[in-house]
């Protein structure tokens, strides 16, 4: 199972099965939104803010 | 030999809707590309890797890129869920209540300027309370429910000293006050395939915000109201959300044209993104043929 550390907090983060590039984890510690990146090996990057013309 | 169809869809974020477009798309054995919005570019003058794909999902967390891109797209002659009309008039609140008002179609009363003064004496006519809604935004974020002309004052000089130019637009709409909850219902093409409430104590009662969806039944007045506002929105597959007032029956709020089925699914079962990728199927193969 793949581990993440976060680059915010340095929190250990395991990823659920069926994880993909481009989805958003939360970061149990510390709540940050973290994105994603890779998978093998996995990696994460703090999530971009939201904007202001993002929603649906 | 018949050529496989190929299909893109245009994403920011991988969010849960993606994920169940993305394995609808892999059930069906079609042959489809991720396009992550921050990666790709256009070179207007090449628009040959573009007219491989028979259709484009647009599921863009951001209406400028996404907008732009189907601008690009639909002129490439690449076949869009949904076209760049339909998403320009669903992004601009302020078009989508134009569109619904030429249409004759219920909706809460709109008044517009373009000055903070002329917003207060519109304002002044609607009466109070009423809402500030920024004509481009989502997830219910920067609505402000202006209940006196002192709050209106302030709120219309921070956005004309705070705000973007589009914020100069000043678009107000009747408060109504609704039984804490609206309506939103999908339609693809056609059909109105599924409808919840959305609970909240909150005024604004979008899931974005923390509101409980619970399944709400397609009556014929609701069905004939859904279709309406999404053919005057150009159709395809969009999310109308719908107020209850006591004395006027459904309003319509607005229309989403990229529409979050996160609750929507697993709450009503319906296969909301399966039924996308059926409808972008049909498209691709319409230009296929």
């Amino acid at each position: 199972m793949s581990t993440v550390t976060c680059p915010e907090c340095a929190a250990e983060i395991t990823l659920e099965a069926g994880t993909e590039v481009g989805e958003i984890i939360v970061c149990s510690d510390c709540g940050v939104d973290l994105e994603i990146t890779a998978l093998e090996p996995a990696a994460v990057q703090l999530a971009p803010m939201e904007q202001e013309d993002w929603g649906e | 030999m018949q050529r496989r169809l190929k299909i893109g869809v245009l994403y920011s974020r991988v969010r849960v809707e993606e994920k169940w477009i993305f394995s609808a798309l892999e059930k069906r054995g079609v042959d489809f590309d991720r396009l992550d919005d921050r990666a790709i570019h256009f070179d207007l003058e090449n628009p040959a890797p573009w007219q491989e794909y028979d259709a484009v999902i647009e599921r863009s967390i951001s209406y400028n890129s996404g907008l732009y891109a189907l601008r690009i797209l639909n002129a490439f002659g690449v076949p869009t869920v949904n076209t760049a009309a339909v998403a320009e008039a669903c992004g601009d609140k302020l078009t989508t209540s134009t569109l619904l008002a030429k249409a004759s179609l219920p909706q809460p009363r709109n008044v517009v300027a373009f000055t903070p003064e002329s917003a207060l004496e519109a304002l002044e006519e609607l009466g109070y309370p009423a809402v500030v809604k920024p004509v481009v935004g989502s997830w219910g974020r920067l609505l402000a429910k202006v209940n006196d002309r002192d709050a209106a004052e302030a709120i219309f000089e921070h956005k004309a000293t705070l705000g973007s130019t589009q914020h100069q637009v000043f678009y107000v709409q009747e408060y109504i006050d609704k039984p804490g909850r609206d309506i939103r219902a999908i339609v693809i093409g056609d059909r109105v395939l599924t409808a919840m409430y959305r609970k909240s104590e909150h005024w604004i009662t979008n899931t974005a915000r923390g509101g409980e969806g619970e399944l709400c039944p397609i009556t014929p007045e609701i069905e004939s109201i859904c279709l309406g506002a999404a053919q005057a929105m150009g159709g395809g597959v969009l999310a109308i959300d719908l107020i209850e007032h006591s004395d006027r029956g459904y309003l319509i709020n607005e229309v989403n044209h990229t529409m979050e089925f996160h609750t929507m699914q697993p709450l009503s079962g319906v296969d909301v993104a399966g039924e996308i990728v059926e409808y972008a199927m049909n498209l691709a193969k319409e230009r296929a043929s």
